[in-house]
C-alpha cells in the first residue's frame, strides 16, 4: 500500500461557499489520517502553486480537492508524484445548492474516495518495447510506395512486400490520373515510374516483389514477419506495419444485367483504361474504332444487391475516360449515364471542363438493361430521369464504371498470429474498422495502419497522402512503444495490465474481449499480454471474474476501496446511488453540467472509469452489499455507429449487465436498481433529469434490502 | 542535434491533428490559433455526419492528448504576422493579442460575466445570441479561460469585472505582445469560413429572418446553442417543423464558388436528421443538383432517403417569398417530375459552401502556391504544408488524414 497522502483543499471558485472546508480538513486529518492537510483559497494561483511546490515530495501521493481533473492538469503535475484529483468544484460546488447538508456529505464522500484511490495507486512502471524501428509496408501500389518512401525519408528502414512481379499497383496500369492542380482541366501523367525509381533506389528500402506475408507475430516495436517468395521464406523484425493491399474491381461477372458477358463490347473501366494505355481504343469484338461510347456509372456501387456504398472515384474516372475517347477519336461521341455525378471539391472544375466538350453527353438516369443489338452494336436502355422517358442508346462500346472492393474483404494479408484471428477486424463492407471520423487511421490492431483504397475508396492522389499519413502513424507507434507509452486514445499512458496468474482459471474472457487483440494465450493457456498492443482501456480488467487483472494506478481493488470508503445512511429518505461513468464522454458531460450550473441530485456519487468496458461486475455486487440503493452505468453509444473510443467497451458492459441482472434476481434485488444509459459528451443537459429520475425511482423501490447488513 | 520544432497555424481539426500526431512522434510543436479557444469550426458543430456524434467527443480526446503532452505549446488569440527564413530555419513573428484575462490566474469561476454591463454578438453562435464583453467561449473551451472582446468592453473606466474577479486575473490595460518562434517547418491549417450568404440575396438571406445558413442550423441544433437545441423559426421562435434545404448555395456556381464544397450534401442530410429526430410531424425538402455522398457515406444517404418525411427535388430554387403567418415560400421546379413547386416552410436553410479563411498575402513571407480558387498548395522545398480546408474544401476525415500526412512531411524535412 502506498503512503498516506498529503491533502490540499481549495476553497476557491465557490467551493468555500458551497461546503464547509474546515470540516473537510478535519475529516482528512481525522478519519482519513492524511499525512498533512492544507486548505487554500486559490490553489491553482501563483501562491497556491508555490505552497505545493514546497511540500510535494517524491513517493508521497497528493490529493488535490479542487476543480475537475480536466482542468489545470499541468498545474497539479509533478514528476514521480501520484496525484489524485477530487472534483469538488464541478461535481459539488457548481451543481449543488450552496450550504446544504447534502452537498457537504457529497463533498466528504468524494474526498474519502479520492484518498482511498490515492492509497491504492502506484506510479506505473513503463514496459518499453523496442526491438525494431523498421516499418513493414504490405502492398506496392501508390499508397504503399508513398508510405515506404515517407517512412524511409523520416529515417526508418522499410521492407516493402508486393505480391506482383512489379511495383506500382493499379496506377501503373493507368493512362492518366485525374487533374490535381489548378486549373483542374487536364488529366495528368501519374509519375508512378519516378516514384517506383525513388523507392527501389532508396538505401533504406528493401523491396520484395512476388512476395507475400505468411505470418505476423508480436507487437508494435517487436513484430516478427515471415515473408514467402516462391518456396523461400525469410523472417523480418519490424516495429510497425502499413497495410496497403488496395482494392480490386467489383466482379463484373455479377453484372450481367449491365450486359457484361453478353457482349464482348461491354467492358469494365479498368479494361478500358488499359486499352487506352496500350494506345488504341477499339472494340474487342471486331477491333473497330468505336464512334459512340457509353459510360455506365455505379456498375455495382450504390446497389444494395452488390456494393451498397459509393466507390467515390468512378464518376471522375468516367469523365476522364470520356475525354480519352474525344482525344483519340475526334469525331466520336461519349455518353455518361449517372445517378448523381460526384466530382467533389475542385473536381467540379474538371466536370465543367468535360461538360464544355460538345461530343460528351451527360444524362441522369437509370440503366435498366444493356444487350447486344442486331448489327453488332450495344443497346443501353436508359430510363432518363430528366426527360422522364425510356431511351434506347445505340453505342459501339459500353464501359462499366465498376466499383472498388477492399482487399481486406476476404484476404487477411498479414496472417496475424493473434489469438483473435489472422485478420484486421473490418466493418460490414470489409474495410478495416476504425473510429472513422476523428481518428481514421486507428484500426483495432495496434501498430497496424491501413492506407489507400483498402481503407476507403479514394483516388490516386488521396491514396498517396493516405500512405504518408499511415507511415506517420507507424513511426509514431514505434516511438511510443519504445517509450513504453500507450498510443491513441490514452496516448502517453505508461500503465498496463498486470495479471496475478496464480488465480487465473483460464476462462479466456480477457483474451476474447480485448477490443484490440492484445492478449494471446501462453503455453499454459493463461493470458499473455503484449504490452505495446495494449491501449490501456481496462476491458480485460472488467472481464475477469477472478479479479486478477489490474493496472498500477487503476484496479478493481482501488475502485472497491473507493466505493467502500464512505458511509451509506440507513435513512430510506436518503438513498445512495453510484454512477460509474466513462471518463471520455460522460465525465466531461458532468463537468459541463457544473459549468452550466445545472443542479444534480446529491444522492449520486460519480465514479469515473477508463471505459465502461473496464467495469468489473463485482463492483456492482460490492455496491449493493454496502447498501447502495442503485447503480447507474453511463457510457457511450454502442452498435453500428458506436462512439466508444475503445470500440466495444460499452457494448461489453451491456452484455455483462444481462448476467448481473440474473444475479440480482437470485439475490431478490430489483433489476431496476441497475441501469445502463448511453450519454454523449454534449448531452450534459440530460443529466439533471436523468439523475433525479433514477434517484426518485430508487425512493419508490425503497431501500436496498441488503442495507445495514 | 536537437530535433527542430514545428509550427501549426490554426487550431481547428486539421491543425490539432497535425500538431498532436507530430508531438506524439516526439517533436516540439507550436499551435498558433486566432480565436480564444481550440477546435475551430468543428467546435461549433452540433453533430458530425454520418454517426451523428458530437465533435466534442473527439475534441475531448485531442485536448486530453495535448494536456498530457508537454511537447505541444498552444497560443490562442494569436496570429502569425510574418514568416522569414526557410525550411529548417524559419523565424516566425507571432502577435499575441491581449486576452485582458491572465490565463495563469483565471479559474473560469464565472464571477466576472454577471457584473459586466456590455454585450457583444456571440460569434460562436454566428450572432444569434449575445454574451457579455467578458465571456467563456463555450462550455468545453480549451483553454477553459475567459476572454474579453475589446470591441465591446467599456475599458478601464468601467472596471466592474476587475473588482468582481476574486483572483486578480483581469488586466484591462494588457497590450499585444510579439514573440518569435524558430521552427523547421510549418503547417498551414487556417481552415474555412462559410460563403457569405448575403451575396445570395435571391434566396432571401438577409431579407427574411427565417432564411438561415447551414452553420447557423448547427447552432440551432446544438444543446449549447442560442435555443438550447430547439430548431425554431428565428422570426418568432415557433417550432420549425417544415424545413427546406437549398444545396450548392454559392458552390458549383461560377459567379460564386466555382468548386463543390464537398461536405454540404452530407451536412444537409445530417441536418435533415436533426429535424426528423426533433419533430414527429417533420416535413423536409431538399433542393439539389447532385447528391454527393462518397464512400460509406452512401449508407447515411440511404437511411435519410428511406424516411418518407424527406423529399428530394432535383432543381434550382427560383424565388423565395415571405409566407403569411411566418416562414417563407420556396418556389422551384423539380426537374425530374417537371412540376413547379411552391413549398411553404418555417425555415429555409442555405447549404452555404466553404471559402478559405486565409488567402494570398494574408501572411507575409509564407511560401505557398495560391490557386485561383483561393486555396493553397505546397511549393517544392518550401517547408510549408497546407492541410485541411486551407488546401481544398473537404471533410473532417480528410482533414485528419491531411494533418497526419503533413506531420510526416514536416518530420522528414527536419529529420536530423
Amino acid at each position: 500500500m502506498a503512503e498516506k497522502p498529503l491533502v490540499y483543499i481549495c476553497s476557491g471558485c465557490g467551493i468555500g461557499e458551497a461546503v464547509k472546508v474546515d470540516q473537510l480538513c478535519a475529516l482528512a486529518e481525522g478519519e482519513l489520517k492524511a499525512a498533512g492537510v492544507k486548505a487554500h483559497p486559490f490553489l491553482c494561483g501563483p501562491e497556491g502553486r508555490q505552497l505545493l511546490a514546497g511540500d510535494v515530495t517524491q513517493g508521497r501521493p497528493v490529493v488535490i480537492a479542487a476543480c475537475s481533473p480536466r482542468v489545470n492538469a499541468d498545474v497539479f503535475r509533478w514528476d514521480g508524484v501520484t496525484v489524485e484529483r477530487v472534483n469538488l468544484r464541478e461535481l459539488v460546488a457548481w451543481s449543488q445548492p450552496g450550504g446544504s447538508q447534502a452537498a457537504q456529505h457529497l463533498a466528504e464522500d468524494y474526498l474519502r474516495m479520492g484518498v482511498a484511490r490515492a492509497e491504492k495507486t502506484e506510479s506505473p512502471q513503463p514496459t518499453p518495447v523496442a526491438t525494431s524501428e523498421r516499418v513493414l509496408v504490405v502492398g506496392g501500389g501508390i499508397s504503399g510506395l508513398a508510405a515506404a518512401l515517407g517512412a524511409a525519408d523520416a529515417g526508418h528502414d522499410v521492407v516493402l512486400v508486393e505480391k506482383e512481379p512489379q511495383l506500382g499497383g493499379w496506377v501503373a496500369r493507368w493512362h492518366r490520373l485525374l487533374p490535381q492542380r489548378a486549373p483542374y482541366r487536364d488529366p495528368q501523367p501519374s509519375g508512378i515510374e519516378e516514384l517506383i525509381a525513388r523507392v527501389t533506389s532508396h538505401p533504406r528500402i528493401e523491396v520484395l516483389t512476388e512476395a507475400e506475408v505468411e505470418s505476423t507475430a508480436g507487437q508494435p516495436g517487436d513484430f516478427t514477419v515471415t515473408v514467402r517468395r516462391g518456396e523461400e521464406r525469410s523472417e523480418y523484425q519490424v516495429g510497425a506495419v502499413v497495410l496497403a493491399t488496395g482494392w480490386r474491381p467489383y466482379d463484373a461477372g455479377k453484372l450481367a444485367h449491365l450486359g457484361f458477358g453478353r457482349s464482348p463490347d461491354v467492358v469494365t473501366s479498368v479494361a478500358f483504361e488499359e486499352m487506352v494505355r496500350a494506345g488504341r481504343i477499339a472494340r474487342p469484338s471486331d477491333g473497330r474504332v468505336p464512334r459512340r461510347v457509353a459510360f455506365i456509372q455505379c456498375a455495382g456501387s450504390r446497389d444494395p444487391n452488390h456494393l451498397p456504398y459509393c466507390s467515390s472515384f468512378c464518376c471522375a474516372v468516367s469523365l476522364k475516360q470520356a475525354l480519352y475517347v474525344r482525344e483519340q477519336i475526334p469525331d466520336a461521341q461519349a455518353f455518361i449515364i449517372y445517378k448523381d455525378l460526384r466530382a467533389p471539391g475542385p473536381g467540379e472544375l474538371f466536370y465543367r471542363r468535360v461538360q464544355e466538350d460538345e461530343g460528351i453527353f451527360l444524362a441522369k438516369g437509370d440503366v435498366t438493361g444493356v444487350h447486344p443489338g442486331s448489327d453488332g452494336q450495344v443497346i443501353v436502355e436508359v430510363e432518363d430521369s430528366l426527360l422522364g422517358e425510356q431511351v434506347s442508346l445505340e453505342v459501339d462500346l459500353a464501359v462499366l464504371a465498376v466499383g472498388a472492393v477492399p482487399a481486406t474483404a476476404d484476404d487477411p494479408a498479414l496472417h496475424l498470429r493473434y489469438r483473435q484471428g489472422p485478420a484486421v477486424p473490418t466493418d460490414r463492407y470489409g474495410f478495416p474498422d476504425s473510429n472513422f471520423i476523428c481518428f481514421p487511421y486507428e484500426t483495432r490492431r495496434t501498430g497496424i495502419y491501413a492506407a489507400g483504397c483498402v481503407r476507403q475508396p479514394m483516388d490516386a492522389a488521396a491514396a498517396a497522402d493516405d500512405g504518408a499519413g499511415a507511415a506517420l502513424k507507424a513511426i509514431q507507434s514505434i516511438r511510443m512503444a519504445a517509450r513504453g507509452e500507450a498510443v491513441h486514445p490514452r496516448a502517453g499512458d505508461l500503465s498496463f495490465p498486470r495479471f496475478f496468474l496464480q488465480n487465473c482459471t483460464q476462462c479466456k474472457r480477457c483474451t476474447e474481449e480485448c477490443p484490440f487483440g492484445a492478449l494471446d494465450d501462453d503455453e499454459r493457456g493463461t493470458p499473455k499480454l503484449n504490452p505495446s498492443r495494449c491501449r490501456r482501456c481496462g476491458t480485460c480488467m472488467g472481464a475477469c471474474p477472478q479479479r486478477i487483472i489490474s493496472f498500477d494506478n487503476y484496479s478493481v481493488d482501488q475502485l472497491t476501496a473507493a466505493i467502500k470508503s464512505f458511509p451509506v445512511p440507513d435513512d430510506p429518505e436518503q438513498p445512495r446511488v453510484l454512477a460509474f461513468v466513462c471518463e471520455n464522454d460522460a465525465y466531461p458531460a458532468f463537468d459541463m453540467a457544473g459549468i452550466n450550473r445545472l443542479q444534480l441530485d446529491p444522492a449520486v456519487r460519480v465514479v469515473p472509469l477508463r471505459c465502461l468496458g473496464s467495469l468489473n461486475v463485482v463492483l456492482i455486487a460490492d455496491a449493493f452489499s454496502r447498501g447502495i440503493d442503485g447503480v447507474l452505468l453511463i457510457g457511450c453509444r454502442s452498435g453500428d455507429d458506436y462512439q466508444c473510443h475503445f470500440v466495444r467497451g460499452s457494448e461489453l458492459a451491456e452484455r455483462r449487465l444481462t448476467n448481473v441482472q440474473e444475479t440480482l434476481d437470485r439475490l431478490m434485488i430489483e433489476r431496476e436498481r441497475v441501469q445502463l444509459v448511453h450519454l454523449a459528451i454534449s448531452d450534459f443537459d440530460r443529466l439533471p433529469a436523468l439523475t433525479s429520475e433514477f434517484v426518485a425511482q430508487m425512493k419508490r423501490l425503497g431501500p436496498n434490502p441488503y442495507k445495514g447488513f | 542535434m536537437k530535433e527542430q520544432s514545428l509550427l501549426v497555424i490554426g487550431g481547428g481539426i486539421a491543425g490539432l491533428t497535425t500538431a498532436i500526431e507530430a508531438a506524439e512522434v516526439g517533436r516540439e510543436v507550436y499551435i498558433v490559433e486566432r480565436e480564444p479557444y481550440l477546435g475551430g469550426r468543428v467546435a461549433r458543430m452540433s453533430r458530425y455526419f454520418p454517426k451523428l456524434c458530437p465533435p466534442y467527443c473527439g475534441l475531448e480526446i485531442n485536448f486530453r492528448r495535448i494536456r498530457s503532452n508537454p511537447r505541444v505549446h498552444v497560443f490562442t488569440m494569436a496570429e502569425v504576422e510574418r514568416v522569414a527564413g526557410g525550411p529548417g530555419n524559419f523565424e516566425v513573428t507571432v502577435r499575441q493579442n491581449p486576452r485582458y484575462v491572465d490565463a495563469d490566474r483565471c479559474t473560469a469561476c464565472g464571477q466576472c460575466a454577471p457584473v459586466c454591463p456590455a454585450e457583444r454578438p456571440d460569434d460562436f453562435n454566428y450572432g444569434m445570441s449575445k454574451t457579455k464583453a467578458i465571456y467563456l467561449p463555450h462550455a468545453l473551451a480549451m483553454p477553459m479561460k475567459y476572454a474579453i472582446d475589446a470591441r465591446a468592453c467599456l475599458g478601464p473606466q468601467c472596471g466592474k469585472c476587475v473588482e468582481a474577479c476574486p483572483y486578480g486575473a483581469i488586466d484591462l490595460t494588457m497590450q499585444p505582445r510579439r514573440l518569435t518562434l524558430r521552427v523547421g517547418a510549418i503547417a498551414l491549417a487556417t481552415g474555412w469560413k462559410p460563403y457569405d450568404a448575403s451575396r445570395l440575396a435571391y434566396l432571401g438571406y438577409g431579407s427574411y429572418a427565417d432564411v438561415i445558413t447551414n452553420v447557423m442550423m448547427e447552432r440551432l441544433a446544438a444543446v449549447n446553442g442560442p435555443t438550447q437545441g430547439r430548431i425554431v423559426r428565428l422570426s418568432d421562435g415557433a417550432p420549425a417543423t417544415r424545413v427546406a434545404f437549398v444545396q450548392c448555395a454559392g458552390s458549383r456556381d461560377v459567379n460564386h464558388l466555382p468548386y463543390c464544397s464537398s461536405i454540404c450534401c452530407l451536412a444537409t442530410l445530417k441536418q435533415a436528421r436533426y429535424v426528423l429526430d426533433q419533430y414527429e410531424q417533420a416535413d423536409v425538402h431538399v433542393f439539389y443538383i447532385d447528391i454527393r455522398t462518397p464512400g460509406e457515406y452512401e449508407d447515411f444517404y440511404a437511411r435519410v432517403r428511406a424516411d418518407a418525411r424527406v423529399r428530394f427535388h432535383k432543381g434550382k430554387v427560383a424565388r423565395v417569398a415571405p409566407a403569411p403567418g411566418g416562414g417563407v415560400v420556396v418556389e422551384a421546379e423539380d426537374m425530374l417530375s417537371g412540376r413547379k413547386l411552391r413549398v411553404p416552410v418555417d425555415l429555409l436553410v442555405l447549404a452555404a459552401g466553404m471559402a478559405p479563411e486565409v488567402g494570398a498575402g494574408d501572411i507575409p513571407g509564407l511560401d505557398v502556391a495560391w490557386d485561383d480558387l483561393g486555396f493553397a498548395s505546397p511549393l517544392p522545398d518550401a517547408g510549408v504544408f497546407p492541410v485541411g480546408v486551407a488546401r481544398r474544401a473537404t471533410d473532417v476525415v480528410t482533414s485528419a488524414r491531411d494533418g497526419t500526412a503533413a506531420a510526416l512531411r514536416m518530420i522528414q524535412l527536419t529529420a536530423s
